[in-house]
């Protein structure tokens, strides 16, 4: 047996496996995490709604942000000397050895029998718990859904809500099983109430308390825990003895720099506007300490100096993080949990997949590269699709995609394994990518190639795509899944149709404005009617359209982690446009993801000057409409409802990535116009994701993340628009029906 | 302006379901009396002319503040857009008898009460800073979402009521009677 087969079949075992864990995911967990993160999510657009100042109050946060990491050496010399005058003491841990080796050390000498928690990443991180209880310590976790997950046993789901993957019905079993109270407890009520019960006694005599920070103001030593049940303020006032682990990423200058935190963290994970409690702490509190262990003694106590504070601050991997010039955004996280509740793959799987060691949901993959390294990010990085949805919704505005673009990238290029390359795939991926890239994610981060390739050939290719033996070898080879359809090439491309029919049809001088409609892979060789549809629309407007043939956008490759392939893309692609924008013509661009490419991560790979001239002339086909329509174009010259279409009404889903540059809106404005009445998607992102739900591993979960869409498409009768590509296959397969750009309903025929 | 703070303030408790009574502080007394539950524990309002009534124990034992049904303690400041009150730590126990009971009764002035989060933390800097104080921004009672449901009252108090003191008959003209435009 060669060595290239061998690998291919331990490839496709590897393959099996994760696609079997994630499918027991989704049958166990999967509908208490979809019902919660949705929620949340649901809650989040109408908490953030309700403010008038949000995107002042995210800039302000972010500004913080950078400017306390910037300065993070001299915070941290900062909040020494504030919380040592204050009378507690500070201690920064190079690792998690050295942080519970210290935290071990101060119940040592306290004599601590009992410490009580409440929830903190940070010590999950460090894994105190289990460092204290090797010393004999019973460590209690008092946040009532941690204490759920100690009793069971389980790892946390999700970094704010942690026992979101279990039901109520879960939980009473489980309490009924540990505790077998008198009556079986049933309502979430007493649950939480029998929990208050146990839990309130075990805190009575409880030595140390433990909590983490949520941000930690260097100027007086003064913490922000952000909690909702109480536990934390008990925990706190119950001990003599306060430790708080924190990341030292958690400081900020000043007490005042709490406040736009204070708005944004409770509407940006749970869509809460606030949570119960924000206990402003500079210990050791001035609160006496309650002997519990004395009824008779009075609670009143004027002797100040029964309580001691430690603040560890934790480094592992931080300060490395923070001189990384791709993963120090990572460092501005305020763990709100915003980018796991806004993404479908995790509202579908919840963070015992999409997770690391700690963290989960879209950032965990910046901190569990940075904290653990990079094959644990590795491991779960897949599943950001790259939708981008979580980037508006993060309060200090990372761009977490792109933190997962960069560690794929890392991970390609550091996992390279020559053997699994096979000579014939040269000829189709001809990429600037290490070789030992992941066959599946060459093929896909080449569509370009291959989709000219296929459209030359197009009746062959067709065949070949529908011919079953033949898709069961390509699943083997490169993890394509044979469920799903494969894109169809037009043996005619879109430009080759346009020099065909004699070029433009409105001359310049006839014109209002001139147009190069970008010819972009998927519209050029596969899905040639919205090609034809945009020019027929753009010329109804008295629009001067030319669409010569252009580079292919870079969207594939960068999906799959192939920076330097998208990043010569961008170089090719400006170089071809920058005459014509020169000229002062507009460039249109029918893929939403490729007009996102253009706004938002060419500001990585050009010049600036470049980036801006590239992403102002462009617009989106609907968007450009909106604004023919706005300056006077003649709404009667585009087609409005007829037939079926008047009768039942439009179903349409915007693309994620034209959402988040806020072009999604444009296509239901014009449809409006033209007097279409518009159903509109509420769902975060289709499922297929570009390539994604392509994938062996992944074609269940694709499908269970479309879900929602079926559920509210599904049975409507109404012909169903969305201007990805990737979109329409996602919705053909889910719904049965065709799908259509909405400019192909709006152009003349 | 105070009076717009108010209303506002007055509107996110409501929709917070925290009880308020209003009045003057000479009707303090009455007003805690008619808020708490037997048996009320509480520490020192430091508001003046507010007093406490005599049922409420204000020097508690660790016994008594388990057994109280109600916590009685000052509100040290308010936020209207968010119905938060401050309550602020000190050495009579007020941490501990505003969350180791059912309903927390909280007493505060009108004036104390200022518009957004950001003026919070305003007061508070320099106090943390100088004072080493220790607050906290209460909105409504403890919750929890973990045992599959949300639920009001987890380790913290079940019931907040607000006991809200102004220098004027409250009635001055912050609500509008009716709407005879």
């Amino acid at each position: 047996m060669s060595s290239e087969t061998a690998d291919s079949a331990g490839t496709t075992e590897k393959r099996g496996a994760k696609a079997a864990r994630i499918r027991e995911l989704m049958a166990t967990e999967g509908d208490a995490v979809a019902e919660n993160t949705r929620g949340f999510n649901a809650g989040r657009y109408e908490s953030t709604g309700r403010l008038d100042d949000y995107e002042e109050l995210k800039a302000e946060a972010r500004e913080i942000k950078e400017d306390a990491i910037a300065r993070l050496p001299e915070l941290i010399e900062e909040v020494k000397t504030s919380v040592e005058a204050n009378g507690g003491t500070v201690y920064v841990a190079d690792d998690a050895d050295d942080a519970n080796r210290y935290i071990r050390e101060v119940a040592a000498e306290c004599e601590v029998e009992r410490a009580i928690k409440s929830k903190s990443m940070t010590s999950e991180e460090i894994e105190v718990n289990e460092a204290l209880a090797a010393d004999g310590v019973d460590v209690v976790e008092t946040d009532l859904g941690e204490w759920v997950l100690q009793i069971a046993d389980e790892a946390p789901s999700h970094i704010v809500a942690p026992a979101i993957h279990k039901s109520r019905e879960g939980i009473a079993e489980l309490f009924n099983e540990r505790f077998e109270p008198d009556e079986p407890l049933e309502t979430a009520e007493e649950l939480t109430h029998f929990a208050r019960e146990e839990l309130g006694k075990l805190v009575e005599d409880a030595e140390l308390g433990m909590t983490g920070a949520n941000f930690i103001a260097a100027d007086s030593g003064t913490m922000l825990l952000v909690t909702s049940e109480g536990n934390a303020r008990k925990t706190v006032a119950a001990t003599d003895t306060h430790v708080a682990v924190a990341g030292v990423e958690k400081l900020v200058p000043s007490v005042e720099d709490f406040a736009p935190f204070a708005e944004l963290i409770g509407r940006s994970g749970t869509g809460q506007d606030v949570t119960s409690y924000l206990s402003v702490l500079t210990p050791p509190v001035n609160s006496p300490v309650p002997d519990f262990g004395d009824g008779d003694a009075p609670l009143r106590d004027t002797d100040s100096d029964d309580r001691a504070f430690h603040l560890v601050l934790i480094d592992n991997g931080r300060l490395a993080m923070r001189e990384d010039a791709e993963l120090t955004e990572t460092l501005y996280c305020i763990r709100c949990s915003a980018c796991a509740n806004s993404c479908g793959n995790f509202q579908s799987v919840g963070g015992h997949a999409f997770g690391g060691e700690t963290y989960s949901g879209g950032i965990a993959t910046g901190w569990e590269a940075g904290v653990e390294g990079l094959d644990v990010a590795a491991e779960f990085n897949d599943l950001c699709t790259g939708c981008s949805r979580c980037v508006p919704a993060c309060p200090v505005g990372i761009d977490i995609p792109w933190i997962n673009t960069v560690v794929r990238d890392r991970v390609n290029r550091g996992e390279a394994d020559r053997s699994q390359l096979d000579w014939v795939f040269e000829e189709l991926v001809p990429d600037e990518e290490p070789a030992g890239l992941d066959v599946g994610a060459r093929l896909v981060g080449n569509f370009a190639t291959l989709a000219k390739w296929g459209s030359r050939t197009a009746p062959v290719a067709n065949r070949v795509a529908s011919f079953g033996p033949a898709r069961a070898a390509l699943e083997r080879v490169t993890g394509i899944d044979r469920r799903r359809e494969l894109p169809s090439f037009s043996r005619e491309s879109f430009v080759d149709w346009f020099e065909r029919r004699g070029g433009a049809r409105v001359p310049p001088e006839r014109a209002t404005r001139e147009a190069i409609v970008y010819p972009d892979t998927a519209t050029n060789y596969a899905n040639v009617g919205r090609g034809k549809a945009t020019v027929r629309a753009l010329e109804a407007l008295d629009v001067h359209v030319r669409v010569p043939a252009l580079p292919d956008a870079g969207r594939a490759p960068l999906s799959q982690g192939m920076i330097t392939t998208a990043e010569e893309a961008a170089h090719d692609v400006y170089a071809a446009l920058a005459e014509e924008i020169d000229a002062g013509r507009d460039v249109v661009v029918i893929e939403p993801s490729d007009l996102a490419l253009f706004r938002r991560e060419y500001e990585r790979f050009l010049a600036d000057a470049a980036h801006e001239r590239l992403s102002g002339a462009s617009y989106d086909v609907m968007e450009y409409v909106y604004g023919l329509l706005e300056n006077g174009g003649e709404p009667e010259a585009l087609r409005g409802p007829s037939g079926f279409d008047a009768e039942r009404g439009v179903a349409y889903h915007p693309h994620c990535q034209g959402r988040t540059i806020g072009v999604g809106e444009y296509s239901t404005a014009v449809l409006e116009r033209l007097d279409y009445d518009v159903l509109v998607s509420e769902t975060e992102c289709c499922g297929m994701a570009g390539s994604f739900g392509y994938k062996a591993d992944y074609y269940e979960l694709s499908m269970d993340v479309g879900e929602p869409l079926v559920e509210q498409f599904g049975g409507t009768g109404r012909t169903v628009v969305a201007a990805g590509t990737s979109c329409g296959e996602q919705l053909d397969a889910l719904l049965g029906s065709s799908v259509r750009h909405p400019v192909e309903l709006i152009a003349p025929r | 302006m105070q009076a717009s703070t108010t209303a506002t303030f007055l509107d996110r408790l409501d929709s917070l379901d925290v009880a308020v009574s209003e009045g003057t502080p000479d009707a303090c007394a009455s007003l805690i009396d008619a808020a708490a539950g037997d048996p009320a524990v509480g520490t020192p309002l430091d508001i003046p002319g507010a007093t406490m009534p005599d049922r409420v124990e204000m020097n508690p034992t660790v016994e008594e503040l388990r057994a109280a049904h109600t916590g009685v303690t000052a509100g040290a400041l308010g936020i209207a857009s968010y119905g938060s009150v401050a309550i602020e730590s000190d050495r009579a126990g007020t941490e501990p008898v505003s969350l180791f009971v059912d309903r927390n009764v909280v007493v505060m002035r009108e004036a104390d009460i200022v518009p957004g989060m950001a003026d919070a933390f305003a007061w508070l800097g320099p106090r943390a800073r100088e004072e080493d104080i220790d607050v906290i921004l209460a909105t409504g009672p403890s919750a929890t979402a973990d045992m599959g449901g949300l639920v009001r009252g987890a380790h913290g108090p079940k019931e907040v009521h607000v006991v809200l003191l102004s220098e004027e008959d409250s009635n001055a003209g912050d609500v509008p009677e009716a709407d005879d435009e």
